[in-house]
């Protein structure tokens, strides 16, 4: 296991009275892409801003490479920050925004000259060195600030939603571009975003925040295919979340109808959240299945048909590349293995105390 | 064509009261009193009376106005960093004396700076010797920093205000202490607000004669007041015009100074 880079210790903070960050504990491995991720006002920015040294935390501590920096300000910090709206200083052109952390820490010409040179190969933008910000376009803007950044040679960078304000085929490029990036410098980034695809896509870890607490810790894969709870599975891709009996290990009662799983150890007859992906929800002929229902809607997506299934009292949401028409009487069918049960939570707090654990 | 029908009344106001009183201006201050023409009322401004009173007012509306940056320049820092409620408050505290008349206010500062005033009356009291500032240079700076600072402080304040956050963030970020943040990224990007606070700060101190007839007593005569005479008392129209014309030149100069350094602080202020 690669040794943590940064850790943060009972971290809170509040704003106004606002709790925002509850007793944050996370640690972040050297050469981990790892991506804060939540819908707005869940606390990932604070928790960026806290490690940027914008902000100080009402308690706890944040190590860097097991020094505690909490009070370090942020000019005296070994990590560099991708603002969102890219923040790059528009009465300097290209070359001296790239220079500027350079000058700072009084590098000599050559060497800052050679690092603009190769910062602008990095991010496909040579020649650009004599251009004013304004005369960019918002995603080659969002470059020169990367490449402002990572000539300073950060072991950590922190992007704060850097392609939000892109649209969205110039996002899906950065995307491609800065996993590049990431490989290539081989340096810690942590990202925070709010779009869960953006997540998936480039994370090695994804962190899913929700009101100041951190609710699952795990690659994209484990995120998407086991959420832990209900707010992880609904966040991350569409979702079918039932209230559920667990019977006994290896099978839960969904809906009256009884479907073999493989989840062990939630105890006999315990309630439980079930949640099944749309694609792993199969239409079957009548008979076939373990519940039977009729298909109410059916949408083209491209590369699949978005149904909606009613069986038992519940509207399921079915993606599949075969279509049946509305009005069609269909089974459904789920191989034990695409059943993620996960336990109830009674309130917010168990839920959060739930995923510190 | 109905847009432009609108603009009619202004039109009419700008030629009958800009226009119009401008042309004249450079009538009387070209011709003589038999209405030939001469530059005898412009070269006046070399006259040993008219050139001092022309180098005391550019001495005094320069002084006034690096003091109103002096002063501005932090007060317009310290109002940035205000929260919303008590920003607003501050700002209306600024504001509140501009709701006064101008010769109200210059009128006050007379009798608080006379020699049996208000200050002094205090200063005696506590046993500390008189200030007789009143009738000096001294009294009619104060009385222009006093009547023209809010002109200073809102043009920087504006463009603070419009400063991102992010970017001071971000110098920060990129290893920048408090003071190199300030002065490599607040100050070049608050340059143009400090040139258009510079302009008008300096032109109506430089052609004011209220304050320095006020304050000043008649010991010290501005180009302002020189001018003022000449229409007045003396009844010269030409040469008052004339003169006019040459302090005219002044502000021009200003402006185009202010316009060209403007440029150069957008492209490459470091």
């Amino acid at each position: 296991m690669k040794k943590a880079l940064v850790n943060l210790v009972n971290i809170s903070k509040s704003y106004d009275g606002q709790l925002v960050l509850d007793d944050l504990n996370l640690y972040i491995r050297e050469n981990e892409f790892l991506t804060l991720l939540g819908p707005s006002g869940c606390g990932k920015t604070t928790t960026l801003r806290i490690l940027g040294g914008f902000e100080r935390p009402d308690r706890g501590q944040v190590f860097f490479e097991d020094q505690d920096i909490t009070e370090l300000p942020p000019n005296k910090r070994q990590l560099n920050t991708v603002f969102q709206k890219y923040a790059l200083f528009t009465h300097m052109n290209i070359a001296e925004n790239i220079a500027f952390g350079l000058k700072i820490k009084n590098k000599s010409k050559a060497y800052i000259d050679d690092k603009i040179k190769y910062a602008l190969k990095l991010v496909n933008l040579d020649g650009y060195e004599k251009r004013m910000p304004d005369s960019l376009s918002g995603g080659q803007q969002q470059r020169i600030a990367i490449a402002r950044a990572i000539v300073n040679e950060p072991k950590l960078l922190l992007l704060d939603e850097p392609l939000g304000a892109l649209d969205l085929k110039l996002r899906q490029d950065m995307q491609y571009e800065l996993i590049r990036l990431k490989n290539e410098l081989g340096i810690t980034f942590i990202y925070v975003t709010h779009d869960q695809e953006e997540a998936l896509t480039m994370s090695d870890t994804i962190v899913v925040m929700n009101q100041g607490y951190i609710q699952q810790i795990g690659t994209p894969e484990s995120i998407y295919n086991e959420p832990e709870n209900a707010f992880v599975a609904d966040f991350i891709g569409d979702s079918n979340i039932i209230g559920a009996t667990m019977i006994q290990d290896r099978l839960v009662e969904i809906l009256g109808a009884r479907f073999a799983c493989v989840d062990e150890g939630f105890g006999i007859n315990k309630p439980v959240d079930v949640v099944i992906r749309p694609e792993d929800v199969e239409l079957v002929s009548p008979g076939e299945g373990t519940i039977s229902g009729t298909v109410t809607h059916v949408i083209f997506k491209g590369v699949h048909y978005e149904m909606e299934v009613m069986a038992a009292g519940f509207e399921w949401l079915v993606h599949s590349t075969k279509m049946f028409a509305p009005g069609t009487a269909v089974d459904i069918k789920v191989d034990p293995f695409n059943i993620q049960i996960m336990n109830k939570p009674e309130s917010e707090d168990e839920e959060a105390v739930g995923v510190n654990e | 064509m109905n847009k432009k029908a609108l603009s009619a009344p202004y039109l009419f106001w700008s030629a009958l009261f800009i226009i119009v009183p401008l042309c004249m201006v450079f009538y009387y201050g070209l011709t003589d009193k038999s209405g030939a023409f001469t530059l005898q009322n412009i070269l006046a401004i070399a006259r040993a009376e008219h050139a001092k009173a022309l180098w005391q007012a550019l001495l005094l509306s320069l002084g006034s106005t690096v003091l109103c940056l002096l002063l501005a320049y932090p007060l317009a820092m310290i109002l940035c960093s205000m929260r919303t409620r008590q920003h607003s408050f501050l700002v209306l505290i600024f504001i509140l004396p501009m709701w006064m008349n101008f010769l109200l206010r210059t009128f006050a500062w007379l009798t608080l700076l006379e020699k049996t005033g208000v200050v002094n009356n205090v200063l005696s009291f506590l046993g500390l010797p008189p200030l007789n500032i009143i009738n000096t240079p001294s009294a009619i700076v104060l009385g222009m920093v006093y009547n023209f600072l809010p002109f200073m402080v809102l043009p920087i304040y504006n463009t603070l205000a419009k400063i991102d956050q992010n970017v001071i963030a971000a110098a920060r970020d990129l290893g920048a202490n408090g003071v190199q943040t300030f002065l490599r990224i607040t100050l070049p990007l608050s340059v143009p607000g400090v040139i258009s606070g510079i302009t008008m700060v300096f032109v109506p101190a430089l052609t004011t004669f209220v304050i320095s007839t006020i304050l000043g007593g008649s010991k010290i005569l501005l180009i302002g007041n020189v001018i003022e005479q000449e229409f007045t008392q003396t009844g010269n129209w030409h040469l008052g015009s004339g003169l006019s014309i040459v302090l005219m030149m002044f502000i021009i100069l200003n402006m185009v100074v202010s316009a060209v350094t403007d440029k150069d602080g957008e492209v490459n202020a470091l």
